[in-house]
């Protein structure tokens, strides 16, 4: 047990990232948007979430920044696409590369700063259960959060009203225009979700991870994120067990490495996208059911005046 | 008047009739060329305090220029070219990937001189420097094996390339001359610069028993871990002290002043020829942040090597030197050529793993 705790402790603080990021933009494209600039609100997040803390000494108000940092990004994304119906693909890269030098202007003066980590919540009694509490309960309050965003956007998506209506909107947006539902709103509120969570995402490697900012730390993380959505077939539980396994992979990799095992370090770099892909591909590989979690709507502009 | 005698001294380049530097009371332009942003706290930054300790040396007479954030490729060659054709008779192009371009711009304009760092490519009027910086690597190698209880360190790499792997075995030698049985394990990230993988390398390093922790990666994450998990690190390219107050017993800088003052010196002095320059810790180049977090006894060890090195008769890789399957790289008494060394593509006796190829 003594060795696998810190080990179980890396994963959980490696999967996170990925899994608020992802979580986020399966919302936005269960919408049936398709929000490419993930990284780039991930970036923007992380130095609003690093600069506010530093500037405040309260890493929480940093959280708060960073998810907010993340929503105004995705409020310019959502007008760009919803309003002015531009290209989503192209306007998500476009995001990507704004956040990426956005963030190095925003962050320029707070390089060379070690940042204030945000503390553990140490729940009295619990956290001192060997194992279990150390491991499950002694975490800080983002990986509870992302942890009960998996239960929360599964229950919404899949036992409420309102996430019918949004299941709706991705699959057929004209119908669910003419059933007298506001597609616009509905994508909006979406959109601006994804982006939330990819602020906090963003937070979290610049709170948690590594307390530091340094330019384009996010190291294609966004990427990963949405890779994630897609091979988890828009569903929040699989999803989950996407990101923890590619979090467990590159950190048991690092391990492999280590303990001298002798295969080609390029090969176990690429090891958490094979076993990720490989493990979701195989749960998804009822064609016919992963066909009818994709939103037929994802990418497709919506004009309410046709 | 002066302005007119700019403006004459343009012309005169546009003309090609010969560099401004006969306009005595005109001051010498000297550009740079940066890869990273100078806030990167680390490689560029260095060489833009470089470029501060000239303008600070020379005052007025010298007048600097630098682009930073600079990609290789064709953007290289429009960044080198901007400063060759703007009257810079000096331009300091500071990145390997810098290497082609700054070689072509370097042969449309022959009366500018021209200085790559780290590369092998050389003309007439473009020279190469580099520092040796696995001198400091081996000090470190003493340092780990002196103060380490566990008798294992992590390292952390980048890639497995001549220069990462040259200052792996640098710091083996190193430490096995204190520690013949120091072990080391290795990490390699696949990236230059991504902190949270560097930090996850670093943890999965500790947690393998490791009490010393080398990076040659760009981001302080790792000293990080190491203040939050109590052991001893080295920081990279830049004094991170502040990361790991309590941690770092060292880090390898790059002080690349001496150099630069040197040369446009001999531009000035109208002494400038296309050397190739590797400096190590003798010239000045390479040099160690103060010792820090470690006891009086390892201190001293360090300090002897330094002063070794400071000397200039001390080679790291002298034999007898193994490979790590057990074959002579260097004979009993002879010493490594530059030429071996960079073309390092195996460990030396001692690692366990195996390099990737």
């Amino acid at each position: 047990m003594g060795a696998l705790e810190p080990i179980l402790l890396t994963i959980i603080t490696a999967s996170t990232p990925l899994l608020l990021a992802a979580m986020g933009e399966l919302i936005t494209e269960r919408s049936g948007v398709l929000n490419l600039g993930v990284e780039g609100m991930m970036i923007v997040g992380a130095v609003m979430g690093f600069s506010i803390t530093a500037m405040t000494g309260n890493p929480y108000m940093g959280v708060i920044a960073s998810m907010f940092a993340g929503m105004m990004m995705a409020l310019l994304f959502g007008f760009l696409t919803l309003n002015l119906m531009t290209n989503q693909v192209a306007t998500g890269l476009a995001l990507t590369i704004l956040g990426l030098g956005l963030s190095g202007m925003l962050g320029e003066g707070f390089i060379g700063q070690p940042g204030i980590k945000l503390p553990v919540l140490h729940i009295p009694g619990l956290s001192e259960i060997p194992f279990l509490g150390t491991v499950l309960l002694s975490q800080d309050i983002l990986v509870y959060i992302s942890l009960a965003l998996v239960a929360a956007v599964y229950y919404f998506l899949f036992k409420t009203r309102a996430g019918l209506v949004v299941r709706a909107v991705g699959d057929n947006h004209s119908s669910a225009h003419a059933l007298g539902y506001s597609v616009l709103k509905v994508r909006y509120l979406a959109v601006l979700f994804g982006g939330a969570c990819s602020g906090l995402a963003g937070g979290y490697l610049s709170l948690v991870y590594t307390p530091q900012w340094v330019e384009g730390m996010t190291a294609g993380r966004g990427w990963i994120a949405l890779a994630l959505v897609v091979f988890a077939s828009w569903r929040p539980l699989r999803l989950l067990v996407g990101a923890y396994l590619f979090g467990a992979v590159s950190v048991l990799q690092f391990h492999a490495q280590a303990a001298g095992i002798g295969l080609p370090s390029q090969f176990m770099s690429a090891l958490p996208y094979l076993a990720t892909i490989v493990v979701l591909v195989i749960i998804s590989r009822n064609l016919v059911v992963t066909r009818a979690n994709t939103p037929a709507c994802l990418g497709r502009p919506f004009s309410p005046d046709r | 008047m002066r302005k007119l005698s700019k403006i004459l001294a343009t012309a005169a380049l546009a003309l090609g009739l010969g560099a401004g530097s006969s306009f005595a009371d005109e001051p010498l332009k000297v550009g740079f060329v940066y890869v990273g942003p100078v806030s990167d706290h680390g490689y560029s930054y260095q060489h833009d305090l470089a470029r501060k300790a000239v303008e600070k040396h020379f005052g007025d007479k010298v007048e600097t220029t630098f682009i930073e954030n600079v990609p290789g490729g064709a953007d290289a060659e429009r960044a080198v070219e901007r400063l060759a054709r703007s009257g810079h008779e000096l331009v300091f192009s500071t990145s390997f990937g810098f290497m082609n371009p700054t070689l072509k711009v370097a042969k449309r304009f022959p009366n500018v001189k021209f200085e790559h760092a780290t590369g092998f490519k050389r003309a007439k009027n473009m020279a190469t420097y580099n520092g040796r910086f696995y001198e400091a690597r081996y000090v470190m190698g003493q340092i780990a094996a002196t103060a380490s209880e566990t008798g294992t360190a992590g390292y952390i790499g980048a890639f497995p390339i001549p220069e990462v792997v040259r200052g792996m075995n640098a710091f083996m030698l190193g430490a096995q001359s204190v520690d013949p049985d120091f072990k080391v394990k290795v990490i390699w990230v696949n990236s230059w610069y991504d902190p949270g993988r560097e930090a996850d390398a670093a943890k999965a390093l500790v947690d393998q028993g490791v009490d010393v922790i080398l990076q040659h990666t760009d981001s302080p994450a790792p000293l990080q871990i190491a203040q939050e998990r109590g052991v001893l690190a080295f920081g990279q390219a830049s004094d991170n002290i502040e990361f790991a107050p309590t941690s770092q017993a060292s880090a390898l800088l790059n002080d690349w002043a001496p150099y630069y003052i040197d040369r446009i010196q001999a531009v000035m002095d109208g002494t400038w020829e296309a050397t190739d320059t590797w400096g190590g810790i003798d010239s000045g180049m390479v040099k160690l942040a103060p010792l820090r977090n470690v006891s009086d006894e390892v201190k001293a060890v360090a300090e002897e090597t330094i002063a070794k090195f400071e000397s200039g008769e001390f080679e790291p890789f002298t034999g007898p030197v193994y490979k790590q399957d057990g074959t002579v790289f260097l004979e009993d008494g002879v010493e490594v050529t530059d030429e071996q060394l960079l073309g390092m593509n195996f460990f030396v006796k001692g690692f366990d793993a195996s390099l990737p190829n």
